[in-house]
This record gives C-alpha cells, sequence and structure tokens, in this order.
C-alpha cells in the first residue's frame, strides 16, 4: 500500500483524472444547457462518436487540430440540430429519440470509419502545453498545468458556462424555459428557439468532446467512447444542473476509475477481483449522492414538449 | 377503422428510415433491391425466419411491457440491460445450485428467480429515487455499468465452466445448464420456445395490471399528475418504487428467456451487455414506444420491430456490407418513429374534437327527448 | 382530418410497392448467378465479434481468408462472406445457420463466445463443415474443426526480449478480462520475462474491458507511472495504450496482428497469427470429404504464429538473438512455456 503514495504515482492518478474526464465533462456541460432548457439529450454518445470520427478523418486527411475541432463541433451542431427539430418541432419522446440518435452514432461512425479509413492509423493530437511559471511548481505544476489545449478548455468551460448560465440574459431565459415555459413565452421569450439553441450548443459541445477523446488518444476505433456519452448524461443528474456541481462529479468518476486501475497496477488490487473492483466508479458516483442527500429538484419542464395554447 | 388509422405514422417512418438505407447500400455499392428483398425474407420468409423473428421480439416485448409501466408512472427506465443481466444471473445461479428440478418444478423455478432478480436490480433505482432524490436516469446508468462487470466477475469466476478450467481454454461461459430449464421448443428445428407464450402473457398480465387493479391505477394516476394524486391520498413514492421494480422485474424474465431459449443453453458473456442483450433494454423502450405505451399494442409491435432487426442482419449478410450499417439504421428507424409520433397525436386530437363535436350536434336531441 | 385518411392507402401502397418491388428486383438476381462457369468456387463465411479491421483478433482472421483467396485463385475459385462485429451471440448464432443453411462449404464462428451456440447448431447440419475459435474442443462432432493459438507462446518469446530491453526492470501488460485467448497471451509474456529477469516487476492490469480504449490508455499510464518502461497488451482495445506508450516513449510488443503502423518509433516486434496455415489444412480435409474432428494450434513451430519484428526499430542485435534462441527452443522442445 505504501508503494501507491509515492509522488510520482500520485501525480500521475492525478493527471490522469484530469485527462480521462476531458471528454466526457465537455459533453456533460453541453447536457447541462440542454436539460436547464427543459430538453433531455440521450443521444450524447452517438453525437460524442461521430464527432470523435470527424476529428480523427481530418487530423489524418489534414493534420490540422484546429480543422479537427471545427469538423467535430459542426457535425455536433448538425446533430443537434436534428435533435431540436425532433425534439422541440417534433416533440418526440425525449427519452427515446436520443437512444435513436445514440444508435444512428455508434453505427454510421464505424461504417464511415470502416469506408473511409480501414485500419486504425495513429494521429497526433495537441501536443501538451506546459502553462509557464504554473507548471514549475513542484507536484501540483504536473498534476495541472502540462496537459493539451484541449485539457484545459474543458475546464475553462466549467466557469464560462456557469456564468452564461447564472449571470447572463440568455441564462436566464434558458431557466425559465425550462423551469415554466408558460411564462417564460408570456413574457416573450421563444420557447422554441432557447430549446434549439441549447441542444445545438450542447450537441456542440459533445462533438468537441469526442474530438477531444480522438486526439487525446491518438486513434479512432469502433465504439470509441465505450459508453462515456452516457456517463456525461448522468453527470448532470450528479451535479444537480450546476456546471461546478457536473465538473465535480466528472472528476469523482474520473479519479475513481484512475485509482482503481493504479491499485490494480500495483496489485493492490488482486487480478481475481479485477471486473468488481471496475464496478467502484459507477457505485461510489451513486453512494456519493446517497450520502449528500441532494435536495435540488430537477427543471420543472425537463423531457416535457411545449406546445403553446391556442 | 379509426383505431388503427394511427398505425401509418410509425409505419411510414419505418419506410423513410429504410428509404435513406437503401440509398446508404446504393452509395456503398450494394443492390439497394437486393438487399430488401433479404431483409423481407430473412424476416418473414420460411417457418425459422419467422421463429427468429418471434425469438428476437420475444425480450423486447417483455422489456417493452416493462418499460411501459414505468412509463406510466412517469419514469424512464433505461436500466433495462443491467435487469436483464440481474435476472438472467439469478435464474443461472439457481439452475446451477439446484439441476435436479424437474421441468415441471424447474421452469417455473426460473422465471420467478429471474423477476426477482431483475426486481431487485429496478428496485434499487427506485428506492433512491424515492428515498435520496437520485435521478433514476443517473442511477440506472450506472447500475448497467455494475451489472456488466458482475455478470463478468461471475462468468469467469464462480460460475464459470469447470471444463473450461481443466482445458486452460477459460472461456467466461457457465456448463450446459440443466436440461429441465430449457424452454420447450414450439416449432421443430427452429428457436421458437415457450418464452413466446410468456411474453405475451405477461403482456395480457400488465394490461389487467395497469388497467382493472388498484395498485395498476395507482401507478397510472401518479404518472399522470402526482400532485393530485398525493391529495387523493396515494402514495406517490410507493408508486415510484412499485413501477420500477416491476419494470425491472419484467426485464428480468427476459434474462431468463435469453439463457434458457438460446442455442447454447448456457449464460456467456463477451465482456459487454450487448453481446448478451442485444441491446434489448434500449430496443424494447422503442417497441413501447412503437406499441403506444400500451402491453397489448407492445405485441406487434415487438414483432415488427425484431422483424427489423432479424431482417436487417440478413440484408448484412446478403450484400456484404459492414454489419454497423444495420445498427445505424437500427438508430434511424427509431428516430424517425419518434419523431412522427406528432401526427399521430395530432390525427387522435382530431378525432376526439370530431367525436365532441359530434356529442354536441347530438345533445340538444337529446335533451329535446328529455 | 380528411387529408389525414387520405394518406393511409397512398402510404399502404408505397409499401407494397415496395415490397414487390424488391420481391421482383431480387428474383432476376437468382438467375443470373445460375449460369457461372462449371468450376463452383469454394465457399467460406466467417462470423466474427469485432470490426475485420481492428489490427487484432477479427482481422487476423479476414486478413488469413484474403490470402487463402489470392493462393487458391481468386473470388472465382474461392468466395469469402464476412459477417463482422456481430458481438451479440445470438446474431452469430442466426449468422452461422443461415450461412450453413445457403450450403457454404466451411462456416467459420470466430469467437470463443459463440461455441456453446455451434454445438447445438453443427449437428442440425451435418453436410457442413464448421470451424470455431479460440478453442480446443470439437465436440466429439465429425463436422467441427477448433483451432486456438499457442499465443502463450510468442507471448512468452516477446516477454523474455521485454526483460532483456528494459532498464527499468518493471514490465507492463494490459489486459480486457482475465479470459481465454488474452489471460494465455498475458501469463505467457509474463513467464517469459520472468524467465529472463527473475528479480523483475511485471505489472498486470485487466481493465474490464474489450472495448474501452481510455480505459486501457489510463491503465498504460498507470503502468508507466509505476514504472514500467516496456509494455504490451492484447485485445482491441489496446490501440489507447499503444498511443501513450508511443507519447511517452516507452517501448509496445503488439500481438494479433502486426501493430507496428499504431506507432513505429516504439513497437519492437508483434505476435501475428497466422490462421492461413491451419485453414489450408481443413480445407484440403474439407475437398477430401473428411468435415471436421481435428482440432488445431497454430503455434512457432507450426509457423501459425510468427514473431514479426518491427524494421524501422533498432532492435540490439543480441537481444533479438535472445528471441531467436528463445523460438527455437520453444520449437524444439527445449523450452516449455507453462499453460496456467
Amino acid at each position: 500500500m505504501a508503494e501507491f503514495f509515492t509522488t510520482a504515482i500520485i501525480v500521475s492518478t492525478v493527471a490522469s483524472t484530469f485527462r480521462f474526464a476531458t471528454s466526457y465533462l465537455y459533453a456533460a456541460i453541453g447536457e447541462t444547457f440542454g436539460q436547464r432548457s427543459g430538453v433531455l439529450n440521450l443521444g450524447v454518445d452517438g453525437i460524442m462518436l461521430l464527432g470523435a470520427f470527424g476529428a480523427y478523418y481530418t487530423v489524418l486527411k489534414s493534420g490540422n487540430l484546429w480543422l479537427a475541432l471545427a469538423v467535430a463541433a459542426a457535425i455536433g451542431m448538425l446533430m443537434g440540430l436534428a435533435m431540436a427539430y425532433a425534439s422541440v418541432t417534433l416533440q418526440a419522446e425525449q427519452g427515446i429519440s436520443g437512444i435513436g440518435f445514440y444508435l444512428f452514432g455508434l453505427g454510421l461512425s464505424d461504417l464511415l470509419f470502416q469506408k473511409l479509413v480501414g485500419t486504425p492509423l495513429p494521429i497526433d493530437g495537441f501536443p501538451n502545453l506546459r502553462i509557464p511559471l504554473l507548471a514549475d511548481i513542484p507536484i501540483v505544476g504536473e498534476m495541472l498545468f502540462d496537459h493539451s489545449i484541449i485539457v484545459y478548455g474543458a475546464f475553462l468551460l466549467v466557469p464560462v458556462a456557469a456564468f452564461v448560465l447564472n449571470r447572463t440574459t440568455v441564462g436566464l431565459n434558458i431557466r425559465a424555459v425550462g423551469e415554466n415555459p408558460e411564462a417564460a413565452d408570456t413574457l416573450g421569450v421563444s420557447v422554441a428557439k432557447v430549446r434549439y439553441f441549447t441542444v445545438i450548443l450542447g450537441s456542440t459541445l459533445a462533438g468537441i468532446g469526442g474530438a477531444a477523446l480522438a486526439t487525446e488518444l491518438g486513434i479512432f476505433q469502433q465504439n470509441l467512447t465505450a459508453g462515456q456519452g452516457f456517463i456525461a448524461v448522468a453527470l448532470v443528474y450528479f451535479g444537480a444542473w450546476r456546471p461546478l456541481g457536473v465538473m465535480f462529479g466528472a472528476l469523482l468518476y474520473g479519479f475513481v476509475a484512475a485509482v482503481v486501475l493504479q491499485l490494480k497496477t500495483l496489485g493492490v488490487i488482486p487480478l481475481g477481483a479485477s471486473d468488481l473492483a471496475a464496478m467502484l466508479p459507477a457505485l461510489i458516483t451513486i453512494l456519493a449522492l446517497v450520502v449528500a442527500v441532494q435536495r435540488e429538484r430537477q427543471p420543472a419542464a425537463l423531457t416535457k414538449p411545449y406546445e403553446r395554447g391556442e | 377503422m379509426r383505431r388503427w388509422a394511427g398505425a401509418v405514422f410509425p409505419v411510414a417512418a419505418v419506410v423513410a428510415a429504410l428509404l435513406v438505407g437503401g440509398v446508404t447500400l446504393a452509395l456503398l455499392g450494394a443492390d439497394p433491391l437486393e438487399g430488401f428483398r433479404a431483409m423481407i425474407e430473412g424476416a418473414f420468409g420460411s417457418g425459422r425466419a419467422l421463429a427468429d423473428t418471434t425469438s428476437k421480439a420475444v425480450p423486447l416485448l417483455l422489456v417493452g411491457v416493462g418499460i411501459t409501466i414505468a412509463f406510466r408512472a412517469n419514469v424512464i427506465n433505461i436500466g433495462g440491460e443491467g435487469q436483464i443481466i440481474l435476472g438472467a444471473l439469478f435464474a443461472t445461479i439457481f439452475a446451477l445450485a439446484v439441476p435436479d428440478l424437474p421441468a415441471g418444478l424447474m421452469i417455473p423455478a426460473l422465471l420467478i428467480a429471474g423477476f426477482v432478480g431483475g426486481a431487485i436490480w429496478g428496485a434499487i433505482p427506485g428506492a433512491l429515487k424515492a428515498y435520496f432524490n437520485v435521478n433514476e436516469i443517473l442511477s440506472t446508468i450506472m447500475l448497467n455499468i455494475v451489472a456488466v462487470q458482475l455478470m463478468n466477475y461471475l462468468l469467469r469466476g464462480p460460475l464459470i465452466d469447470p471444463a473450461e478450467i481443466e482445458a486452460g481454454t477459460r472461456i467466461p461461459q457457465t456448463m450446459r445448464l440443466a436440461p429441465s430449464g430449457d424452454l420447450p421448443v414450439l416449432l421443430e428445428g427452429t428457436r421458437l420456445n415457450l418464452g413466446a407464450v410468456i411474453a405475451v402473457l405477461f403482456a395480457i398480465a400488465a394490461y389487467v395490471f395497469l388497467w382493472r387493479t388498484t395498485a395498476g391505477f395507482r401507478i397510472r394516476a401518479v404518472g399522470l399528475n402526482p400532485h393530485a394524486s398525493r391529495y387523493a391520498g396515494i402514495k406517490v413514492k410507493r408508486s415510484i418504487v412499485a413501477a420500477l421494480t416491476l419494470s425491472g422485474a419484467l426485464c428480468g424474465l427476459a434474462g431468463v428467456i435469453l439463457v434458457f431459449g438460446s442455442e447454447s443453453h448456457r449464460f456467456v458473456t463477451d465482456g459487454s451487455s450487448t453481446g448478451f442483450t442485444g441491446n434489448a433494454g434500449f430496443n424494447g423502450i422503442v417497441a413501447a414506444l412503437f406499441g403506444g405505451l400500451h402491453p397489448i399494442g407492445t405485441i406487434p409491435a415487438s414483432f415488427l420491430f425484431g422483424a427489423l432487426l432479424v431482417g436487417a442482419n440478413k440484408l448484412q449478410r446478403v450484400v456484404q456490407v459492414p454489419a454497423a450499417l444495420v445498427v445505424a439504421l437500427n438508430g434511424l428507424v427509431v428516430v424517425f418513429v419518434v419523431s412522427s409520433a406528432i401526427w399521430k397525436r395530432r390525427l387522435e386530437q382530431r378525432y376526439l374534437l370530431e367525436d365532441s363535436a359530434k356529442e354536441l350536434v347530438d345533445q340538444p336531441a337529446e335533451v329535446d327527448d328529455g | 382530418m380528411k387529408q389525414l385518411r387520405n394518406w393511409t392507402p397512398a402510404v399502404l401502397l408505397v409499401v407494397f410497392a415496395l415490397v414487390a418491388a424488391a420481391c421482383g428486383g431480387g428474383s432476376g438476381d437468382t438467375t443470373t448467378t445460375a449460369g457461372e462457369p462449371a468450376a463452383e468456387p469454394f465457399r467460406i463465411a466467417v462470423v466474427a465479434p469485432s470490426a475485420s479491421n481492428d489490427l487484432a483478433f477479427t482481422q487476423s482472421m479476414v486478413d488469413a481468408l484474403n490470402m487463402i483467396q489470392s493462393e487458391m485463385g481468386g473470388a472465382s475459385a474461392v468466395e469469402v462472406a464476412v459477417t463482422d462485429g456481430t458481438f451479440v451471440v445470438e446474431d452469430a448464432a442466426a449468422a452461422i445457420k443461415d450461412y450453413a443453411s445457403q450450403g457454404y462449404d466451411l462456416v467459420i464462428a470466430h469467437g470463443s463466445q459463440y461455441g456453446g451456440s455451434l454445438q447445438e447448431i453443427a449437428p442440425q447440419f451435418p453436410d457442413v463443415s464448421f470451424a470455431w475459435g479460440t478453442a480446443g474442443d470439437t465436440f466429439g462432432l465429425p463436422n467441427v474443426f477448433a483451432y486456438e493459438a499457442a499465443s502463450h507462446e510468442g507471448g512468452y518469446v516477446m516477454g523474455v526480449m521485454a526483460a532483456a530491453l528494459s532498464q527499468s526492470h518493471v514490465v507492463g501488460i494490459v489486459g480486457p478480462i482475465e479470459v481465454g485467448d488474452a489471460k494465455l497471451y498475458v501469463d505467457g509474456f509474463k513467464a517469459g520475462v520472468l524467465a529472463q529477469d527473475p528479480t523483475a516487476d511485471v505489472k498486470v492490469n485487466y481493465t474490464g474491458s474489450f472495448s474501452d480504449v481510455a480505459l486501457a490508455a489510463t491503465a498504460a499510464e498507470s503502468e508507466i507511472a509505476a514504472g514500467a518502461d516496456v509494455l504490451t497488451g492484447t485485445a482491441q482495445m489496446v490501440v489507447g495504450a499503444v498511443g501513450v506508450a508511443k507519447e511517452k516513449g516507452v517501448l509496445w510488443f503488439g500481438t494479433q496482428a502486426d501493430q507496428t503502423q499504431l506507432a513505429p518509433d516504439i513497437v519492437v516486434a508483434s505476435q501475428v497469427y497466422h490462421w492461413e496455415v491451419v485453414l489450408r489444412q481443413m480445407i484440403d480435409l474439407i475437398k477430401g470429404g473428411t468435415l471436421g474432428g481435428n482440432a488445431y494450434v497454430i503455434d512457432l513451430a507450426n509457423g501459425g504464429e510468427v514473431i514479426s519484428y518491427n524494421p524501422g526499430f533498432d532492435l540490439p542485435a543480441e537481444v533479438k538473438q535472445l528471441g531467436e534462441d528463445t523460438i527455437a527452443g520453444i520449437k524444439d522442445g527445449s523450452i516449455a512455456v507453462p499453460r496456467s
């Protein structure tokens, strides 16, 4: 057990946590916007997969990482538009249409990969960007300030999202539409417009989350996300629809996963228990909520389509 | 006639999705017509095709009926995958522990074991939601992950076929389970088994439960209006737990049938939930919606959805496109069907308006009579 | 409302038109295939769990079939049908039955999880030959072949080289779940490392998933943090671990397919499966009328397993010699690789 507490290992575990959490943090923050306005998007995983493939393919063909991010974002946007059309305009049952988008993305990304690429070729992701001065702080510097720009981006997104949701008119409208669409409508806020905006924004971020995954791993493969999009959705509930809470959830899940893997490596967790240990990130996430007993209530209009009364 | 007019929309949506699939096939250099012909043949073309379709539909039906119950209480159960696994595990453990039971006792006992296993995995998110305010979407997603690892642990560890250890091949599967637990085959030479009858019976039972019993009424009342229900003295929390428990229990039954109605009569894992369930925990939700969130409607809906899945697999084999296309097509069908529901609703609303208009016209006459 | 109801016949018409067109279009096709040249091609179908380009388990079989096809005279002599990505066991069973009923000469169930189903299906098609792997059991059926890879042998060889290359005396292994071929390889590699360097520290990490690439990457990071400077891993999710190895500049040994292309600078060697070695024997037997009954193993001795060195990696001559000596030793039996 003492072996676990060497500096190198602690630093690596924490650094892994941030890296691991990056992709689903983007998606979870995006999903937060959608849910705050009353739309549940269960299709995040599929959108992440399409974004991941788009980014991977772009890097493979052009070598341009920024273009890759733009492509992933555009794919996310497009999927968001479709999702918004289904759930806002056509008022489709959100939990179910999301599953459709998930399966669609899962299949299509794999199909495109097989047809356009064929065999997994590696790509180079964003290089690590050591933040001057901060990265030189012993221990903490290496944990927090020696990552690629896409990792920083995810964590910088959190305060930005919190600011937008809590301190701006846009945020006020989003929350109003999610809590009481009738009232918002009466006040002249277009429920449909706000929801289109949040769903498209959320899916764009999911696409970028996928790009983060593909570029950080430097590869694409069938079902690359392995369910990260679903974890992202769960984390929105964990964080009680607040970006900071969502980030805390993402870090908790990622930290438990990284610690479990480190303990397996060190032999603290015996081989025979490796599957049981793999349950821990999921179990601890639930337990944390049970212990915390949160009082937050979900946005009142979540999953409820809005139709203007005539 | 009117009742069935609404069914046009989901069918049209499926056709539209398939048309998109056809264009994709053409883009992939395959002949779409050959593909669709294969699809129809694969789903309906022979006794075995029909049996395969029915076998595929059975877990969808059970999950779909479970989803319907949860849905009526206004909870989305996306924990079907985990609940199917737990039901299968409970029944498998029972069959391994008591292998000598005669079939007449074994099969009911297995169904009960699976029912209980699924019920537990449904009750947990129910209780977490009711008493700890843990959202059921979060808990079911997490419990699905837990269930997969539990399955992998048990199948490669305590439940593994001893012959696998002896041979050193260590395939994570049980031994062939007791033949008394085999679900009897209904049609010689096919996979069609008692599971189909069981599923239909449970669909009918769910209908009776929801519309003919007080507990069922409570669940529906809670779903329609929790506040009013509370005022009416219904224990809302208890109803939510009950709905998720029952929903999980039906998924658990699906797990039993997937193991004991399988070709191999073993429980085997490839390490993922999909490998065992074939995504039934998700596709069952779609079947439920397809069936109008009504247990009886879910029967034909599951059959058609099963046909779609079986047919699409056949299409893949005949025109030799990557299997990924089948998954994408599955998703597209779901999106199209769920999106088309709005026209169905509008149609029903118009009928309703029409009816009330008629009543308005008829009423003065009645008044006159009086 | 009137308009909506008028939709009904229109939609039904479209449906029927489609069905009719589909059926009509198809029947035309069947007649054209009947007029092919006299020599019937040998027809092989394979059902496999992951994608056929996974650089791992499924690809090893698809590559072998392509090789068989080209050496036997191309598509006119050998027809190969592939159903990949079939991780749903139930769907695989349906596919196996379907291919068998279409009269394929050899139906390959390329996944050990399919065996239980095959055991029930094969007797229903006594004229069709089946092969399944990786496994060693033909169930005593006359029309079933079994095949497996002695992946512990190649693992052992590479483990020996890994120990010789490691400066830190710490070697890391990333595995999926402790089962089947994966466990065999992992145990063989570990045994090889310890045979060369009994003081070495071998870190084994089973992530719990065959598909979670990010988890495999994190597992590799944890092993590097624990001091590992040579890594290996098995199953399709290891591409994530290779990426980490590349980034951190530690060495990598691959298995199942040649993984050099994933990281040309750090991949030392890969154990490559050549299933064609046993496929050829099966096909010869089938042509001679024997449809099954044999269990095959590809190993270093029969050339079904080959250690493929990365030509771009500057492997010290003495380490390569060590590897070659180990291969020779395993072939002639002087080195016995334990199978756990």
